[in-house]
């Protein structure tokens, strides 16, 4: 087991270096730092002394890929790259362009950005295979059938209608909730609800006829018809059955995204000004900051691997057929 | 008249003209035509696939551009010159829509400003009055102009389905309408020319009224929504069609080779796609565009006129937006091509000394094609409703670009206002709903049909 973890460890380290050369095909190759300067700088009063200064804060005044003026190892060692991409290895995201630490502003963040993700993607889990098992269990039925055209309807709405309707809703007409805001702790709650029902009913579609197709894909088994066979309730075969074989699916599916789930949503935190990261990455964006987009990228990469190998861990869990 | 062609209408239309040979193709090969005919034989894919067309119709007339010639300012030159800014079909369509601009917001139907303004009448008095809206009929026809609408629309769309039924059957004309009257057609025809009716009567009701009315209302600077609406129309439907195109043939090239050479190249794409996919999407794209919009801050010679830079950007965020949207399908012909590769008939293919490449195209890809097609359809309607979320992000289309997604994030404000301006964000939910919600049962309808292990 251990050996298998350390592996699939060193496993990610060429995906990362892969991912380091893509964002940094982006923000270095496609325009060159020199295009950078002119960019934030503005394009008036540019002159080169200014353009040079910019790129020597920055450190981005070294060669790209391969420095000719450097000696044996360091004609490599010493450039852009390499300097860039040991710098994420370690976690250190360096300043904004407001001059901020965004590794400190990333810690902060993420705690926010958590508290809206993980109730909304456990209360959709929740109500999503509850939803599925009943369909399932009156598959074919008018209930069914009704409830699948309802779910092709709510995948076909934007997302973004749902937090404006809901928004207007909610809180401009009815004063439940207030309209935007976060705090910490407890008191936090009343921020939190609005945005988490949405999350959930926005994905209740999509969520329901994956499951339902996973389930379904089940029934169809050998192993069901034995269980009726031998008299069980189909209650039982339900829960006792289907939804056991069918969790295998499902968490190849599930356990990807729990580590994501830190990056936040970028849609609903900006619209409920929630400051996590999903807002932080959208400003950046707004704002052109690259350092931060960069970062962001790096985690989110970071995250889905680890995803990827807590996915493989959970199968050998779960599935006893699974050896590694 | 100039005819001009911007990138993204050469695409189109290339991709229009592709589709034409490929449904020629089809229409060869019994089998592929059998599974065509069992689609169409559910009505809800009929009438979703007329209101996809319906869309395509609008987005073709759109991607026509003009350049109009200016008038002959004397008879002495005979050199004629042209106006610099484009328009296109709709454009011309729509003329007295874009020509009609009010001073502000206006509510649908609405005679007068939405908000009240000060003015000074001529005893210098200062008074609070709505504004009337200066293109609006003052007559109170309305219950006329609609009637007259309902029965031109419903004439002409009658008179398109009898002959698209005469055309179809000409020796039996009068059995088939029974026919499909009764719905025993075989494909279900009834459903499909209902729809077409009902969208023909809609549409002419409309055009015709907004002629006298701002239908739909005006937004901010007193643009007509109805016409944004119509506009955006090109924008989600090329960016949900042209983005899986473009990502088609380097899904397929590389998912096939992996799959069937397997050894250094399989690792290789594997480790490539594994790569693309670990990074979050909606980073990459905004990664992409951000270094774009630089790029062309930098380069301000690769275009003339804003609907140049518009339609650039517009193709830089289709193709990143295929970049990033590749991975998945190539995972799935991949492992696809690893079963197939290892059946007998592939076996005996090989055995016979068949090349490799005749492989490929005579027995993997036919056995492909039902995958990438249910993949293009699916993801058609995930990346329409993509554009709007990246719009809102702000790295989507140009911000001078009529599209769903600017709507909605221009409406988000305006939300706040008291009183609401509701109709931009409903004219947006509306024309995305009925698009995203046609290609959704469609899609469905198709997989159903295609997909192997829905066969029970």
């Amino acid at each position: 087991m251990l050996a298998y973890i350390i592996r699939r460890l060193l496993y990610a380290i060429p995906i990362l270096i892969g991912v380091n050369l893509i964002t940094f095909m982006l923000f270095f190759m496609v325009n060159s730092p020199d295009d950078m300067a002119r960019a934030q700088l503005g394009a008036k009063q540019v002159t080169p002394e200014l353009i040079a200064s910019w790129k020597e804060e920055r450190g981005y005044d070294k060669p790209l890929f391969i420095n000719t003026k450097a000696e044996g190892f360091a004609q490599v060692s010493d450039t852009l790259f390499v300097h860039e991409s040991l710098k994420l290895f370690s976690f250190d995201f360096g300043f904004s362009d407001s001059n901020r630490n965004i590794g400190a502003d990333i810690k902060e963040r993420m705690m926010p950005s958590f508290s809206i993700a993980l109730p909304t993607f456990m209360i959709a889990l929740i109500t999503n295979i509850s939803l599925a098992l009943l369909l399932v269990l009156f598959r074919g039925s008018m209930l069914d059938t009704s409830m699948m055209i309802v779910a092709v309807m709510i995948m076909s709405v934007s997302g973004l209608f749902y937090i404006i309707a809901g928004q207007v809703l909610f809180s401009k007409i009815w004063h439940w909730v207030p309209i935007s805001g976060y705090e910490s702790g407890w008191d936090g709650v009343k921020f939190i609800i609005l945005p988490v029902m949405i999350g959930v009913f926005a994905g209740i579609g999509s969520g329901v006829r994956w499951y339902r197709s996973i389930f379904l894909e089940q029934i169809n088994q050998d192993y069901v018809r034995t269980a009726r066979a031998k008299g069980l309730s189909e209650i039982k075969v339900l829960f006792g059955h289907v939804l056991r074989n069918g969790m295998l699916p499902i968490l190849t599916g599930v356990v990807v995204i729990i580590p994501s789930l830190f990056m936040g949503s970028l849609i609903m935190e900006s619209f409920f000004g929630i400051p996590g990261l999903g807002s932080y990455t959208i400003d950046a964006i707004n704002s052109q900051d690259f350092a931060i987009v960069k970062a962001m990228v790096f985690l989110g990469s970071v995250l889905y691997i680890i995803g990827l190998i807590l996915t493989d861990i959970s199968y050998t869990l779960f599935d006893p057929r699974v050896k590694l | 008249m100039k005819l001009v062609m911007l990138w993204t209408d050469m695409l189109v239309w290339g991709l229009v003209i592709a589709l034409l040979l490929w449904s020629w193709v089809i229409s060869h090969n019994p089998q592929v035509k059998k599974i065509w005919h069992t689609i169409f034989k559910s009505s809800i894919a009929m009438a979703s696939s007329v209101v996809l067309l319906f869309y395509l119709l609008f987005t073709l007339l759109d991607s026509i551009h003009l350049r109009l010639a200016l008038p002959l300012e004397s008879q002495k030159s005979q050199v004629v010159e042209y106006e610099v800014e484009m328009v296109s079909l709709l454009d011309l369509i729509f003329e007295h829509n874009i020509q009609n601009t009010e001073r502000t917001y206006s509510a649908p139907f609405a005679t007068a400003e939405y908000a009240s303004s000060i003015v000074v009448d001529d005893e210098g008095i200062t008074k609070q009055v709505y504004l009337p809206l200066k293109y609006v009929s003052t007559k109170d026809d309305f219950m006329k102009e609609s009637l007259l609408a309902l029965g031109i629309g419903l004439m002409l769309s009658l008179l398109i389905v009898a002959i698209h039924i005469w055309w179809r059957e000409r020796s039996r004309f009068i059995l088939a309408c029974q026919e499909i009257w009764r719905g025993e057609s075989d494909l279900a025809w009834r459903t499909a020319y209902g729809t077409f009716i009902l969208l023909v009567v809609t549409f002419t009701w409309l055009y015709m009224l907004s002629y006298s009315y701002h239908v739909l209302g005006t937004d901010k600077v007193g643009g007509d929504v109805l016409y944004q609406s119509f506009k955006s129309i090109r924008t989600g439907v090329l960016i949900g069609i042209l983005t899986t195109v473009i990502m088609l043939p380097v899904a397929v090239i590389l998912g096939v080779s992996a799959g069937l050479f397997g050894g250094w190249v399989d690792d290789v794409i594997q480790y490539l796609y594994t790569t693309l996919s670990s990074i979050p999407g909606v980073l990459l794209i905004a990664a992409g565009v951000l270094s774009m919009q630089v790029m062309m801050d930098n380069n301000p010679t690769w275009f003339e006129t804003t609907l140049e830079r518009s339609d650039l950007r517009l193709l830089f965020l289709i193709l990143i937006l295929g970049i990033t949207s590749w991975t998945g399908l190539c995972r799935v012909l991949r492992a696809e091509t690893l079963k197939i590769s290892q059946m007998e008939f592939v076996t005996a293919a090989k055995a016979f000394g068949v090349s490799k490449l005749t492989i490929i195209r005579r027995h993997i890809v036919p056995n492909l094609m039902h995958i990438i097609l249910i993949s293009v359809v699916l993801d058609f309607s995930g990346l329409v409703l993509a554009e709007a979320v990246l719009s809102y992000v702000g790295v989507g289309v140009d911000p001078t670009m009529h599209s769903w997604g600017n709507m909605i994030n221009q409406a988000r404000l305006e939300m706040a206002r008291e009183p609401m301006v509701w109709w931009s964000l409903f004219s947006a939910f509306v024309f995305m709903f009925i698009l995203v919600l046609a290609a959704n049962l469609f899609s469905d309808r198709i997989q159903r049909v295609l997909d192997p292990r829905n066969k029970v």
